[in-house]
């Protein structure tokens, strides 16, 4: 079934009775050429990227809960390819790339809306280390703007300029920056798999692996033993648990992060807006309400919620730059948990155990890269080398001192 | 959370700073022959299990020592917190 004007005029003429489930639901065969774990947004683009670029059909996607129901639908929705280290940049722009040809890809309508991003700076040195950014940006093709104040005023009148501790200085804008529906990224990755014969399997949880003589050879599920010739891990918040079942320990700790929503409000934000001398980032979404967030709680943790002295953070870094955003009320928060690496920066590898793949470690970044993660993990998973934009994210990047720290921070995972 | 410190009593989480797995209180011998090995593993790798976990948390904003909590991961519950200093000894980790 293809999505087109015509298919929803037809439908709406005809009392909407022609719409089917979008994919199917396959019981478990017991053996599948690769078996992917987690049926979130980036094992669902692994899957449709095997089937629609390396042409491989016969592959399982394992969910232990349902399409959706994990970080794919718990994020605050942001794309933008707006880093600086050679590791990582090639990477997200290819991922923004992917973002904007995605619907025609998949016939999908993902929402996808290049409204941009602005970070906004509040020293000269912030705006020389931005400028240095923006200048690594553009050696990977994508695109950035710096912004002088009166351009900021012109166009986001609502800021706090003046603010006595940290007045606004400038921004850097990255146009092609902004948000997508969430969900249906997931929902359109899905049924594209689907179509192409890849079967998901919801509630279904793996207990196990089946490892012999140092090689992988299928999962242990609630649902039965499944063999594969590749298992591929793709549950970013959730690694340190599945891989423990393969006895291995990661250069990862989960985390919280805490999102907000407010009450609908009338078209205000034109785009994402950044913080740059607190952790905040706050976007508009197409029903009104005002999404933000900040940092993580800075703890393991495994439960999807956070505590309060993050709420309170996050407000005050709000009310820093947006004092209009005191007047709205905030209708939800939640909590999502994080792979937390020791860089700051994801991982698409090869594990030690033979037939065994690990994707994870994406931090609270893991959304934006859907399409660039499946794509990259697909490549590895096809073709047994990584794909050429993530040679850098691998699993023993640390032994060998080649760490992709954006911040600089070094091996403290709640500080990135 | 409120983190029931053993020498000032309840006091409020946000007045500590987190470092992590308790863990690292046993730092590598640096002389030892798979030194290089055992700081990637000490330096890097964490268990981080979903569950019972014990962690060092320091009260910066308090009486400046370092704690090893006890905390599940999953409900966020503390079951125990002892000075890090206590820990370290019992295991000779100081003279």
């Amino acid at each position: 079934m293809r999505y087109s004007a015509l298919k929803i005029l037809r439908e709406g003429l005809t009392g909407n009775k022609g719409w089917k489930p979008v994919w199917r639901e396959p019981d478990p065969k017991p053996e599948y050429d690769i078996v992917i774990i987690g049926g979130g947004g980036h094992g669902l683009a692994t899957a449709y990227y095997l089937a629609r670029e390396f042409g491989m059909r016969n592959i399982a996607v394992l969910e232990k809960g349902w399409i959706g129901s994990g970080n794919i639908g718990r994020n605050t929705t942001i794309i933008r390819s707006n880093y600086m280290l050679p590791g990582n940049e090639p990477f997200y722009e290819m991922s923004l790339k992917l973002w904007e040809g995605l619907e025609q890809d998949f016939n999908y309508n993902a929402m996808v809306s290049q409204r941009s991003i602005l970070n906004l700076f509040h020293s000269d040195a912030q705006r020389d280390a931005f400028v240095r950014r923006a200048n690594a940006m553009f050696l990977a093709g994508a695109d950035a703007e710096l912004a002088t104040t009166d351009q900021l005023r012109a166009e986001l009148p609502f800021l706090d300029y003046d603010n006595a501790r940290f007045p606004i200085k400038g921004g850097l804008f990255q146009r092609r920056g902004g948000t997508v529906r969430h969900d249906a990224v997931a929902w359109g990755y899905a049924r594209g798999a689907d179509a192409r014969g890849v079967d998901i399997i919801q509630n279904c949880e793996v207990t196990g692996f089946d490892i012999e003589n140092g090689k992988c050879r299928g999962v242990q599920t609630n649902r039965g033993a499944i063999r594969a010739r590749k298992v591929a891990v793709c549950v970013a918040g959730s690694s340190g648990r599945v891989m423990a079942q393969a006895g291995m320990r990661l250069p990862i700790e989960s985390h919280v992060l805490q999102a907000f929503v407010t009450e609908g409000l009338k078209p205000v934000l034109p785009g994402v807006i950044t913080f740059g001398a607190g952790h905040f980032y706050v976007s508009q979404s197409d029903k009104g309400g005002l999404v933000f967030g900040g940092d993580i709680d800075g703890y393991n943790s495994y439960a999807q919620r956070g505590n309060l002295p993050v709420v309170e953070d996050v407000a005050e870094g709000g009310m820093a730059i947006m004092p209009m955003i005191g007047r709205a009320r905030l209708l939800r928060s939640w909590g999502g948990i994080m792979d937390m690496s020791m860089d700051g920066s994801p991982f698409i590898d090869k594990t030690d155990i033979d037939g065994l793949y690990f994707n994870g470690g994406w931090c609270y970044g893991g959304f934006k890269a859907t399409p660039a993660s499946g794509m990259c993990y697909a490549h590895l998973l096809a073709r047994d080398t990584p794909h050429p934009v993530a040679t850098q994210m691998r699993l023993d990047r640390f032994k060998r001192g080649n760490l992709i720290d954006e911040k600089g921070q070094g091996n403290q995972p709640n500080l990135h | 959370m409120i983190i029931n410190h053993p020498l000032l009593g309840p006091r409020d989480a946000a007045e500590f700073v987190y470092l992590g797995d308790a863990a690292l209180i046993e730092r590598p011998d640096w002389q030892a022959s798979d030194a290089a090995e055992a700081f990637h593993e000490y330096g890097y790798l964490r268990d981080n299990p979903a569950g019972k976990h014990a962690e060092l948390w320091y009260h910066e904003q308090g009486d400046r020592s370092w704690l090893v909590v006890t905390r599940d991961t999953v409900t966020h519950e503390i079951t125990s917190v002892e000075m890090a200093r206590d820990v370290a000894r019992a295991r000779g980790r100081s003279k």
